[in-house]
């Protein structure tokens, strides 16, 4: 049977050939991503970012262990590194979410970023659409562990989980821009460490200052153990319909959408810029030339985009 | 560009090492794959549902155990069951030379016993995938 169809059915191999033909760029697969996009849109998208370490797959583990309950069909999306040298990856997000494996309510597809530096893969958006076609109820993202800027995911999620832990450093990290912009909830995980509660309260100041209608809980959590899940939950419950009672949910949604279109023209720019040997062979030219000063990158950078026009 | 080959690295059954595993695992990457690992102590189905998830042209297992007898045909049949044959299906670990053909003709591809350089490894796996 043909692919669409058997997504359609929800059919488990054929959610999972159509999200790695995404990621290999085949032409195919974007065509039957347009027939398809008026079935999409169904799942509520939750993202889940933090630093590498803070335990964001053990929580996205325990978060859906207690949404199957209620008997909600999920799927999980989880991007890891890719190496800049190799293409190769580890993908190993699935060693914390082992018992999920034989839930057949769950689906779980992990995905190396593959040269995007944003935390998430430039497939990862398709895939959302892909699972939510396949019938989940709600699609989890977890990031790439992030330093400070990546922040591609509060572009394609409806609510942000952001995972902290105790002890990465001072109040002055907490008022930097960048990734604590995004959260819309907070969980601070492993919090029966030192340092805990003065992470908690340095978050909550800084998010004391922000402008707007929705103030982010922070919630102090030992994701291992199970503590604090029913208050995430709660918290990201209290976000949805926050956003959905205020009009925002919509706002957010178009905003995703244009940042999407803006993404799709950058990539296919990009691509028709490299996709192209003759191309490159001119950049490497040029790119000796700008180091031995004979030429400045601003002219190449000129020469080049007359190229393309 | 050459499309990228995912490899699923699993443990199966009860034995808790898994240095080998992340050796492979780490050689496969540089190699340029996309490895999935999924720790220890993995049941056959639990092996199966990841590989048709992750859709892997790969499943490779590692198992020192000495129930390789038993786990990893269980695996090849739970593939077929879900109408997964086109992945491949390799072992290593420690397997007795006298157990390679029946794991074989069970449908296990090929067996890596310890020693093995890793490049060989990679070398099957790039010549055996069954998908284009």
């Amino acid at each position: 049977m043909e692919i669409r169809k058997r997504l359609l059915k929800g059919d488990k191999r054929a959610a999972a050939r159509l999200i790695t033909m995404i990621e290999n760029n085949e032409a195919e697969a974007v065509e039957i991503l347009k027939d398809l996009y008026g079935h999409t849109g169904k799942a509520y998208v939750i993202g889940i970012t933090g630093p590498p370490g803070a335990g964001k797959s053990t929580l996205t583990d325990k978060l859906v262990k207690h949404l199957r309950k209620q008997n909600k069909k999920i799927a999980i999306i989880a991007v890891d590194p890719t190496s800049p040298f190799t293409g190769g990856a580890i993908l190993g997000d699935r060693v914390r979410m082992g018992d999920l494996n034989t839930d057949p309510g769950v689906f779980i597809r992990s995905m190396g970023a593959r040269g995007r530096l944003g935390g998430l893969s430039e497939a990862t958006r398709a895939a959302v659409k892909v699972l939510d076609v396949y019938g989940v109820d709600y699609i989890f993202i977890e990031t790439v562990g992030v330093g400070q800027s990546e922040i591609d995911i509060v572009k394609t999620c409806d609510t942000t989980l952001m995972v902290m832990v105790p002890g990465l450093g001072d109040d002055i990290q907490t008022i930097k821009a960048g990734i604590m912009e995004i959260g819309d909830v907070f969980a601070v995980n492993k919090a029966d460490r030192d340092g805990a509660r003065r992470t908690i309260t340095e978050i909550n100041m800084m998010l004391d200052f922000n402008k707007g209608n929705w103030r982010p809980p922070v919630i102090p959590a030992v994701a291992i153990n199970n503590d604090g899940i029913d208050d995430i939950l709660e918290g990201i419950k209290n976000h949805m319909e926050h956003m959905k009672e205020t009009g925002e949910f919509k706002e957010r949604r178009i905003a995703n959408c244009k940042f999407e279109i803006i993404d799709l023209v950058r990539q296919r720019l990009m691509n028709t810029l490299l996709d192209n040997s003759k191309r490159e062979k001119r950049i490497d030219e040029l790119s000796g030339r700008v180091a031995s000063r004979e030429m400045d990158p601003y002219t190449a950078q000129e020469s080049i985009f007359n190229d393309i026009k | 560009m050459e499309r990228t080959i995912r490899v699923l690295v699993a443990k199966p059954g009860l034995d808790g090492h898994d240095r080998g595993a992340k050796v492979i695992a780490r050689a496969l990457r540089d190699a340029g794959m996309e490895v999935i690992y999924t720790g220890l102590r993995q049941t056959p189905q639990q092996i199966v549902n990841a590989a048709i998830q992750e859709d892997v042209d790969c499943v490779a297992m590692s198992i020192l155990s000495g129930a390789h007898n038993t786990l990893l045909p269980k695996v090849v049949e739970l593939l077929r069951d879900d109408d997964a044959s086109d992945i491949l299906v390799v072992g290593g670990g420690v397997i007795p030379g006298e157990d390679i053909p029946f794991l074989k003709e069970k449908g296990i591809s090929e067996i890596f016993t310890p020693g093995t350089p890793t490049d060989k490894t990679i070398e099957y796996i790039k010549n055996n995938i069954k998908r284009k």
